[in-house]
Order: structure tokens, then sequence, then C-alpha cells
């Protein structure tokens, strides 16, 4: 039993500028979106919609990232190489969505900040996810990965900590949780799941086919 | 006040205007201070730097023309809409207008859907004629209003600010009667402390009271104090900026009370009730904690999950306009409707 989907495998030379072009394409939802903003083209309350923009984004990359061990487990397809660019970018989105809050929305008026933080707990929630969210930026680099060993396993691990606190953050945000709210609430729920049962799934898969399905590197 | 001085007023002030309304309401108008029932009226001081620089708003067609998006916009926006002729009132204060695009497409009527574009978008199968509102209750002669009817009394225009409980305002000019017109008709009586309002279910013209998730308990009912309801600034709306109310900003007929939050004004109203005990509200039955029954426009009582203090003047022109201003307490017009409240503790009755 093998589940390969029809895709064709990107040739090694591509690799790294594919990484690069995720990257670019990655941006343009900020940029077209500040842009729009900028230019009063954003329909009704500007700021908040790009707020929003910004933090959604932010969640789907997040959401993103932690796809890519199941796609691999499940379906054979490898795109670790994207992973870190994926991490990165939601980080970039985290830290341009409190950016504009702080400088858009609230004036830098750093009063009325601290006490949103201290005394909103959605926002304390979205906050304690961004700064966990700063150790792994700061460690998404091979450096960091040679010198920390299995210590950058571990911290890593806080990914699944952030989505969590994303997703729920974003829930809280909203008057009233609509279908919107909780498919992102399902989907990091079903992304964390999926970590306790996978020993076991890759055990059987393993068993199934006689090697790791993930050797087919695509 | 006669009909013959309506008629000769609203002839001087054809529609659609470009040019400031309250400036020539005034102008057009100089009687009306001397006829309103309440010559005590003083509109609410603007502070100069607050007005919205006249670029911004006298501008409006061009920049919807300018755009083939803003275009279409305009004319869906058209397509449901009639022209309404209204007097101007000297309940109108001098505030620059938010333009008619994010009037008519930044919206919460959660009938329609969630997000604030939805309701422009959802809301073209709904039929807002034939329309009759049944007024019952504690009231010496209930019976029901055909919209036909409620077009028939003294329409104003009255030009307001609107505050939403999400910190974001507008200024928009209504076109409607004072509630307080219709209640009279019906003679009240004088057991009745409360007046509630419902909003028309529908199901099938109304997506958002369909389907697998409900985001609200169906029908959408308020309520206000007996006083409240009478205020000579509560009004029944049927239209804006010189047309009838198009099925997003709650066709044919709503309730704005402008120093209240933006929820307490009702939509699509089918049924007003007088009654002794205090109503129901939708949002108090949804999250009690975040959504009182009085819900004043009050800077001073902040939401569990945000301030009120300040507030974001929709379609100032994008990110920099600088728009994020304070919001007053009753919305700016205290010097009218704080005496209602004399003796109450706001903080408890939020």
């Amino acid at each position: 039993m093998t589940v390969i989907p029809a895709i064709p495998a990107l040739p090694r030379k591509y690799h790294g500028a594919s990484v690069w072009a995720l990257y670019a394409v990655g941006f343009i939802p900020a940029v077209f979106g500040f842009y729009l903003g900028a230019t009063g083209q954003l329909p009704g309350d500007a700021i908040k919609e790009f707020e929003h923009l910004l933090g959604l984004w932010a969640l789907r990359y997040l959401v993103a990232t932690l796809s890519i061990t199941p796609l691999r487990d499940l379906f054979g397809i490898n795109w670790l190489r994207y992973r870190r660019a994926l991490g990165l970018l939601a980080f970039w989105y985290v830290v341009m969505h409190f950016a504009t809050y702080m400088i858009l929305d609230k004036y830098l008026d750093f009063p009325t900040i601290v006490a949103d933080i201290a005394r909103r707990p959605f926002i304390t929630i979205g906050m304690a996810g961004f700064i966990m969210l700063i150790p792994l930026a700061l460690t998404s680099n091979n450096w960091s990965i040679r010198r920390l060993g299995s210590r950058w396993n571990r911290l890593h691990k806080l990914a699944y900590v952030i989505a969590a606190a994303g997703a729920v953050h974003f829930a809280m945000s909203v008057k009233v949780v609509g279908p919107q709210q909780l498919i992102y609430i399902g989907m990091v729920m079903v992304l964390l799941l999926w970590r306790p049962l996978r020993p076991r799934f890759n055990q059987w898969r393993r068993a199934q086919i006689g090697r790791p399905s993930f050797e087919r590197a695509r | 006040m006669t009909h013959a001085m309506h008629t000769k007023t609203w002839l001087r002030t054809p529609y659609p205007r470009d040019l400031n309304f309250g400036v020539m309401a005034t102008d057009a108008n100089p009687l009306a201070a001397k006829e309103t029932p309440m010559s005590a009226y003083r509109p609410p001081k603007i502070a100069a730097k607050e007005i919205t620089p006249e670029k911004f708003f006298l501008n409006r067609r061009g920049f919807i023309a300018a755009t083939a998006g803003g275009l279409l916009l305009a004319q869906r926006a058209q397509a449901s809409a009639a022209a309404l002729k209204a007097n101007p009132s000297p309940f109108s204060p001098d505030e620059a207008l938010t333009p008619e695009k994010d009037v008519t497409n930044y919206n919460n009527f959660y009938e329609f859907g969630t997000d604030k574009g939805d309701p422009a978008a959802n809301s073209g199968s709904f039929k807002p004629t034939p329309w009759s509102i049944k007024v019952d209750g504690m009231v010496a002669s209930p019976r029901e209003f055909g919209i036909e009817e409620l077009m028939a009394f003294p329409l104003e225009e009255r030009i307001y600010r609107m505050r939403c409980v999400e910190a974001w305002s507008m200024v928009i000019p209504w076109i409607g009667f004072p509630l307080a017109k219709l209640l009279d008709k019906v003679e009240p009586l004088g057991s009745a402390k409360y007046v509630a309002f419902e909003t028309v279910l529908r199901p099938d013209q109304m997506p958002g009271q369909a389907g697998f998730f409900q985001p609200l308990q169906w029908p959408y009912v308020e309520g206000l104090r007996l006083d409240e309801a009478r205020h000579p600034l509560t009004i029944l709306a049927l239209g804006l900026y010189g047309k009838t109310l198009q099925n997003q900003n709650g066709a044919p007929v709503r309730l704005v009370v402008p120093w209240k939050y933006g929820f307490k004004g009702i939509k699509s109203i089918v049924k007003i009730t007088l009654t002794d005990k205090q109503p129901p509200t939708t949002w108090n039955i949804s999250a009690p904690t975040e959504y009182g029954f009085y819900a004043n426009v009050n800077p001073a009582v902040d939401h569990p999950r945000w301030s009120q203090a300040t507030e974001n003047r929709i379609g100032e022109g994008g990110f920099f306009g600088g728009s994020r201003r304070k919001t007053l307490p009753f919305n700016g017009y205290g010097e009218e409707v704080a005496s209602l409240y004399a003796g109450m503790d706001l903080k408890a009755n939020f």
C-alpha cells in the first residue's frame, strides 16, 4: 500500500532557488495589504483590516510549518527544505502584526499597550506566542542547529505551543467564534494530535512497505 | 409645523448633494430652530481638529469614479435604494460625513454574515417591501404601520455620529422621524416602562439566520427604557444619504439611538412592544459580561477585551489619516441625554 501523489519532483539544482522564491511570494500578502491600506483602498477600518490580515497570514504560516511533517509521513512528500522559511515567515508576520497594533493602531501609546497586554487575556496569549517565537527565529539557522544539537529539537517543540496560542488568540479576539476560527483551531488540533500518533504510524508504515516513506524525496 | 413648510424647504435642497450638509441645513431653513419642539437643543460641539479635511469627503465621487471596482460598488449600492426627500433638521451637527461607500459596505448585520462586507454581499435577495411594523403591548390602541404610512411621517435628515462597540465610528446622514411620534399614535399606557424591538426572521432571505452555524439567537431583539425611546434624538430611520435604506443598513426601517453603541440600533424592525419589564437584548444574551442593556457610549467603561477610550473614524483615508480620536461620554450627546441617567451608576449599568 503506497500513497504517492502525482506531483513531479523538483530537480535538486532548483531547491535553493525555490526556498528564496517562497520568501518572495510569502511576503506578497503583507506588501499588497500595506499598499492597499496606505492608499486608502482597504474597506472601512483600514488599520484593523491590515492588522487582521497580518495576523491571519501568521497563523496560516504556522499551520503550514506544522504540516510539513505529516505531509511527509502520510504522503511521502518531503518539503522539509521549506519548513524554516515557513516558520520565519510566520515570525515576520507576527512582528508586523504586533508593529501595526503598536504603531498604526495605538500610536505607540505604551501605557495603553502594556495595560492591554496585562489585562486582556487574548492579547496576553498572543503576546506570549510572540515572545516564544523569538528564540525559535533566532535559532533558525544551521549554526544554531549544530551548536544546540538535540537541545535544538527540544526548543523547537515550542512551535506546538505557539500555534495553539495563535489559534486561541484568533478565536478569543472576535465577538462570536465562527466557522473560520473553528477551522483554524481544528487544523492546529489535528496537527498537534498527529505528533503522539506518528511514531506508531511510521512503524506500521515501515512494516507495510519495508522502508520509511520519506526516503522518496520530492 | 405645517406640511407646506416642509415642501418648501426640501425643494431648496435637492439630492444628491455634494456640499456640507450642516451648513446647508441652517442656511436653507432659518426657521427650523424656532419650529423644533425642543428649542433648548444645541448641536454638540466638535473640535476643529476632529473635522475631516474637506478633500476627503468632497472627493468621494471622484475617488469612486477613478476605480473600476469603486464604480461597480457604487452601482450596486444604488441598485436597492430609491431617492428619499427629507427636511434638513436642526438636530444635525455640522460634522464631516463618512463616505457613502463606507456606510453601505462596512456593516455589522449578522443576519447576513459576520464579516463587515457580508451584509452588502449577501443581502441581495432580501425583500424590504411589502413591510409593516406591529406595535402592541401596553398601549391603548395597538396597530400595524405599513411602510407607506411610516414614509408619510414628516421626515428629517439627522446627521449623527455612530459609535460601534468595536471602537470605530462614522458620521451618517440618516433620514427618519422621532420614535416618539410613532409611540404617540398608539398611546402607551401609564404602566409601560420599556420598549422592546424585534427584527424580521427570514432564514430564506437572510443567510446568517440559516445553516449549520448560527452566531446569535434569532430573531435579533433590542430594548430601550420608555424615556430613552421618547427622547427627541431617538429616531426610526428609513433612509440615509438622501435615499431609502439599503438592505445591508437595515431596510426598510431601523432604530438609531446616537448616544448608544451601534448594536442598539436594531435593523429591519417588524415588531415594537411596550412592556413594564426590561426586555431581553440579543448581545446581552450572547455575552452578558460584555454587552449590557444600556450600552451607552462610555469611554470610562472598557469592553472586557478592548478599550473604549478611543475610536477610529472610518473612511478618513488609509493608515495615516491620524483618525484615532477620543471617545466622548454618551458619544458627545451628554448635554442632551445625561439627565436621563441622573443618579445611576453607569459602570454597573453598562
